[in-house]
């Protein structure tokens, strides 16, 4: 699996119950290229996983191969600017959703199940309203909207809106061109600083995906990451138009919440989706856990997970 | 184009901007009038006749995927965006007064408010891509262009997803009250159009906000450039 000037050369990574994908290869999204992943047996049903902002596939190198292993073809993608896809130019919800549908396109026409954490639950389930005869059922982790900003996309309430966000913004944009991540000396501190806005997720853990995750410059180690994605953000869109849209969902649902707050994390309750909920969706929250519920607990999330799909 | 001043080019993020200049300053050190074009356009080859009266350089900017600057692929296109090319040419201008048409009047009102003390009136005039894609979502989809990508200006992509930038008014007037409140400028907002989507109606009802001729607002903010 290992390509050149990633850290697999030097130091394979490795984690206990990780495994690599059984495939990968390229699609062609829009004139992009998007590196897609897949585990299992190729012939079995196949489920798309889309992964959270500024993650990657192989954050699910965990939580994939459980799922695979219970009889699942699980196909995932880098997004654009995130792991090994093409860094784009441009970044939107309307790309990132057409990036989707290009690599659905080429598991099949048929519908199948869609699962997303975080910032990839709320572009699948964007999917599922634009193209209910694509999906035949919807797995969201701690990716429903919420009345809350929400902290990994591009775009927040305008309440938000100050002069010095946006200053800082436009800032951020002039100084964008030829714009790198800080380099790290080694992968322990690249994992360490990932460890400030992931903090309940072990070294051990962050360790192994800077070891998949990071690239080795002249200078240092550094995600793969697009530097010009910034962490929080501006814009008109409102969390409240994806809450409204949450009813009309038709197709099973099993969505996942955390109880405990993070910086990544959205904050959306059970009793904030209450109003909203789907007719044939369930909500379960995990005591005593965190915004990366599939990394905290692969194998109760798992298990419910196939539970659901086999309903 | 103006034969005697070459184009410049400015780098934002991967993307390089055409910035044409149309026509010299009259006045040294007068203050530049930028020009932004609307959905699918890009700068006029020709000065526009209604810059007459302004003592400063005249020079238009084509917009991520128009005109003369890159195309980039796999749209991803957002008002805010054009935005950040607007203010890559504030850098390399300084203060400036902005007009833009339909589209481009939407990115000069996003500007003012961003930029307060940058932008020193910013002059909205009709044109195409002035509504974007309306208050609010409509339907969901997934935008795909008609149009085949051949690589040529505009982008196709750029059609697609800037027909469909969600426009809320309190989003719009949000920035009108941040160039009201730290511009420093009387009105620093001029309506020119006879287009009134939700967002400019709303705009309009703004304090600080005139509703005038092209003309009109030119010769105001020339006072002080």
């Amino acid at each position: 699996m290992s390509e050149p000037g990633t850290a697999a050369e030097a130091d394979p990574p490795s984690y206990p119950t990780a495994q690599a994908p059984d495939r990968q290869r390229d699609v062609d999204a829009t004139g992009l290229r998007i590196r897609v992943y897949e585990w299992g047996d190729p012939e079995a049903p196949p489920i798309l996983f889309a992964h959270g902002g500024f993650d990657f596939a192989r954050t699910y190198d965990v939580f994939a191969p459980l799922v695979a292993g219970a009889g699942f073809r699980v196909v995932s993608w880098d997004q654009r600017g995130h792991g090994a896809s093409e860094h784009a130019a441009l970044y939107n919800w309307d790309a990132d959703a057409r990036d989707a549908l290009a690599v659905l396109d080429t598991i099949g026409r048929a519908p199948i199940p869609f699962l997303g954490h975080s910032k990839g639950g709320s572009v699948l389930m964007h999917l599922a309203d634009a193209c209910p005869h694509r999906v035949s059922k919807l797995v969201n982790i701690d990716g429903l909207p919420s009345r809350q900003r929400h902290p990994d996309v591009s775009e927040h309430e305008r309440s938000k809106l100050l002069a010095s966000e946006l200053a800082g913004w436009l800032d951020h944009r002039r100084r964008a061109a030829g714009k790198q991540r800080r380099a790290a000396d080694s992968l322990d501190v690249l994992a360490r600083r990932r460890g400030q806005m992931n903090p309940r997720l072990s070294f051990e853990w962050l360790r192994y995906l800077a070891g998949i995750g990071a690239r080795r410059d002249a200078d240092g180690w550094r995600w793969k990451l697009d530097p010009t994605l910034r962490f929080g953000g501006f814009g008109p869109w409102r969390p409240e138009w994806a809450l409204q849209r949450l009813p009309a969902l038709a197709v099973p649902m099993l969505g996942f919440l955390a109880s405990v707050t993070e910086p990544m994390g959205w904050d959306t309750t059970e009793e904030i989706l209450a109003p909203y909920r789907p007719a044939h969706a369930e909500f379960l929250t995990f005591p005593d856990t965190g915004h990366f519920l599939h990394i905290e607990r692969p194998h109760e999330v798992a298990s419910r997970v196939l539970e659901f799909l086999a309903s | 184009m103006n034969a005697s001043a070459p184009t410049i080019w400015l780098r934002h993020s991967k993307v390089t901007l055409a910035l044409h200049p149309l026509r010299a300053e009259r006045r040294a050190g007068a203050r530049p009038l930028l020009l932004l074009h609307g959905r699918g356009e890009a700068t006029a080859a020709r000065v526009p006749e209604f810059t007459e009266p302004w003592p400063g350089a005249v020079l238009g900017l084509d917009f991520t995927g128009h005109g003369a600057s890159t195309i980039p692929r796999g749209g991803g296109y957002t008002a805010e965006q054009l935005m950040a090319d607007a203010d890559v040419a504030l850098a390399h201008l300084g203060p400036a007064t902005v007009l833009g048409r339909g589209l481009g009047a939407y990115v000069a009102l996003l500007l003012s408010g961003a930029r307060p003390t940058l932008v020193r009136g910013a002059i909205l005039c009709d044109g195409p891509g002035l509504a974007g894609g309306g208050p609010r979502p409509t339907t969901p989809s997934i935008p795909w262009p008609a149009e085949r990508d051949d690589g040529l200006a505009p982008d196709p992509f750029a059609l697609v997803d800037l027909a469909r930038d969600v426009r809320p008014p309190d989003y719009a007037t949000s920035f009108t009250r941040q160039a009201s409140q730290l511009s420093g400028l009387e009105r620093p907002v001029s309506v020119c159009s006879f287009e009134r989507p939700d967002w400019l109606a709303a705009v309009c009802e703004e304090p600080g906000v005139a509703i005038t001729r092209i003309r009109d607002a030119l010769e105001e903010y020339a006072r002080s450039a």
